[in-house]
């Protein structure tokens, strides 16, 4: 009965009550995307370098990833001292380059990936097939687009151009064999990929022997710290970076992110916490004689506390769930904006939901909540209650 | 000063309560004695400010006394603690105020089961009494009906069904018809005289001339003390149609009072 009078009392001033549930639902929603935004990043990072399941992937020294334009030398021979060492399993060797897609006259830059098709990591195929022969290739939604090239389609594509002559170093037909996601790559940035060799051979006469990076898979269970110092004193002139250190240095680049997220979070939560109290305080503050006379026909103290406890939570609870259900959308649409931020990878997210974190926003609301409804009902329940009817009486 | 009735089920010896205004120490109530006894209906009268309703309130456990004691069928409420002295009331005293505070989102009936769920009682046992009691103050056909839809009169009967709801021993209302205007406060002193005629224990302080002439009994007080304390000869002033007590209710001789023995 407690609960139905509680829930009742809230109906007696149905606007107010339904303002109140709405500054909460809003109050809830930024709570949500603060603690989604605050793990998001890092989340999204991780799943990025973790999902093809290369551990450990290496630069030319002193680099990161496509940081520069620098490429490792002797490749071939760095990638046989890679197989040579025990606990490496799987070598996926990738060299990055612009390439130029050429119709008459004019061009089309892109970016061009050349990777082993049976053990890349760097995209997730849509449509089609992988590029499997020297003449194909694999190319993402937006240079199709800029191409208007569709899969099945061949183009010509040539490298290093010549300014004064006005020539390309190497050009090649190839066929669009398939369409795929980029995974570090921007969305905006028109990209393809195809076999290493192929690429390799566009570069110069004979080919280079150069690759920006290689990716490493370990076998499991095998010490991937031990095996990354160990690379590094093989190849000195690599830096091998594990993807867990990778990981922990973005996240502590993304420190910010967490700072600013909590600070928000925070400052939703004492909004939530302030239009709860406020809301409770003033309802209590209405119905002093009633509460008074209820204690006099022998409603214990404990049992007037819970109802205006219980009026607190239901208005939180109702907010959070409206909050969630706002702070999803709203982390979808803020979501939206910041992927096209430019450079950031096709694949990452600024906000992750994660159960974990919509429980944890649910359960800060409704201890919130209790805390906000804490002071109402301490008031209401320790109310004098002869000194309370002969005030209420005389006003 | 001694009642009249059976045996005392309420006494007051030498009470005294203090407050302290503006660091100076004042005192509402007097070296005030009384007892009421079983099946009385007294009227405490007296002017603005002479300590009734504070009187009221040491006699029913809400405040307590700076000195003196108050015991009700024997037991000494002025010394209860706050859980003691709740749990008492609940089961012991009915209240009737000025203003009726029926919760307004509730309706009739549910107002009266409140003090019911608070004592445990199962809930088919609560809604049969509260349609017993809604019954007896004629307002059965208004069970389902929120305060808002109901006058003022009704709205009391309801606040006294309400204080009936836990078969008290004692019923206290303070100016029970103050709120209401002639007729509908004469359907109200209607009532009470039928729950005394029932045998209930009835004690009101009041400034309604009417409503203290329907009464035993009549206290008077001046400056928180007892000048006079005198037998009444009730006249009828009237008030809502009678209706049939349940089985149930005449099984315990009346639907609002606890089986004694």
């Amino acid at each position: 009965m407690r609960l139905a009078l509680a829930w009742s009392s809230l109906f007696r001033h149905p606007v107010r009550t339904a303002l109140a549930v709405l500054g909460v639902a809003v109050s809830a929603a930024m709570l949500l995307d603060m603690v989604m935004l605050a793990s998001g990043m890092q989340v999204s990072f991780r799943a990025l370098l973790m999902r093809q399941g290369f551990e450990i992937r290496l630069t030319p020294k002193g680099t990161l990833p496509f940081d520069t334009e620098a490429r490792i030398a002797r490749a071939a021979s760095a990638e046989s001292s890679l197989r040579a060492m025990p606990g490496v399993r799987e070598i996926s060797p990738v060299l990055g380059t612009t390439l130029h897609v050429v119709r008459g006259e004019a061009s089309e830059a892109c970016f061009a990936l050349g990777i082993r098709p049976a053990v890349q990591g760097d995209y997730e195929l849509e449509q089609g097939r992988d590029a499997e022969g020297d003449d194909q290739l694999v190319a993402n939604t937006t240079f199709l687009a800029r191409t208007g090239a569709v899969v099945g389609d061949t183009l010509e594509l040539a490298a290093g151009y010549d300014a004064q002559l006005r020539t390309w170093t190497a050009r090649r037909r190839v066929i669009v064999a398939g369409r795929g996601r980029f995974l570090y790559l921007a969305a905006d940035q028109a990209a393809v990929a195809l076999p290493l060799g192929a690429l390799q051979a566009m570069l110069a006469p004979g080919g280079v022997d150069e690759v920006s990076l290689f990716m490493v898979k370990t076998v499991p269970g095998r010490d991937v710290e031990g095996l990354r110092a160990g690379i590094e004193r093989v190849l000195p002139r690599v830096t091998a970076i594990a993807t867990a250190d990778a990981v922990r240095s973005v996240e502590e680049r993304l420190s910010y992110f967490r700072q600013l997220a909590f600070i928000l979070g925070t400052v939703s939560l004492i909004v939530g916490f302030l239009l709860v109290s406020t809301l409770v305080t003033v309802s209590v503050q209405e119905r002093v004689g009633e509460m008074a006379v209820m204690r006099a026909l022998g409603i214990s103290r404990p049992h007037i506390a819970q109802q205006v406890m219980l009026e607190g939570l239901a208005i939180s609870v109702v907010g959070a769930v409206l909050g969630l259900a706002l702070g999803l959308l709203t982390a979808e649409y803020l979501n939206g904006i910041l992927r096209t931020f430019p450079g950031l990878p096709a694949a990452i997210d600024f906000f992750v939901f994660e159960p974990r974190a919509a429980w944890q926003s649910f359960g800060l609301l409704i201890v919130t909540a209790v805390l906000a409804g804490a002071f109402p009902a301490w008031r209401a329940a320790s109310l004098p209650i002869a000194t309370t009817l002969r005030t209420e009486a005389v006003s | 000063m001694k009642g009249s009735g059976v045996g005392p089920v309420l006494q007051a010896v030498d009470v005294v309560r203090e407050y302290a205004l503006a660091g100076v120490p004042v005192q509402a109530v007097r070296g005030v004695s009384l007892e009421v006894g079983e099946g009385e209906y007294a009227a405490i009268v007296g002017p603005s400010g002479c300590g009734k309703s504070t009187l009221l309130n040491l006699l029913g456990a809400i405040d307590r006394p700076t000195r003196g004691a108050v015991r009700l069928r024997g037991r000494d409420v002025s010394h209860m603690s706050d859980r003691e002295a709740t749990e008492f009331r609940l089961r012991h005293i009915g209240f009737v105020f000025q203003r009726f505070y029926l919760m307004p989102m509730l309706t009739a009936a549910e107002n009266v089961e409140l003090p019911m769920a608070e004592a445990g009682v199962a809930k088919t046992a609560r809604r049969a009494r509260a349609r017993e009691l809604l019954a007896y103050v004629g307002l059965d056909a208004r069970a389902g009906h929120r305060p808002a839809q109901l006058s003022g009169g009704e709205q009391q009967r309801v606040a006294i069904a309400r204080a009936l709801a836990n078969r008290p021993a004692l019923l206290l209302a303070d100016e029970p018809t103050g709120e209401l205007d002639a007729r509908t406060g004469r359907e109200v002193i209607g009532l009470f005289e039928r729950l005394n005629a029932d045998g209930m224990t009835i004690v009101v302080v009041t400034h309604d001339e009417v409503l203290a002439r329907a009464a035993r009994r009549v206290v008077h007080m001046v400056d928180g003390a007892i000048v006079s304390d005198e037998p009444n000869a009730p006249a009828e002033v009237g008030g809502p149609p009678r209706t049939t007590v349940s089985p149930t209710a005449q099984d315990d001789a009346s639907p609002f009072r606890r089986a004694r023995g």
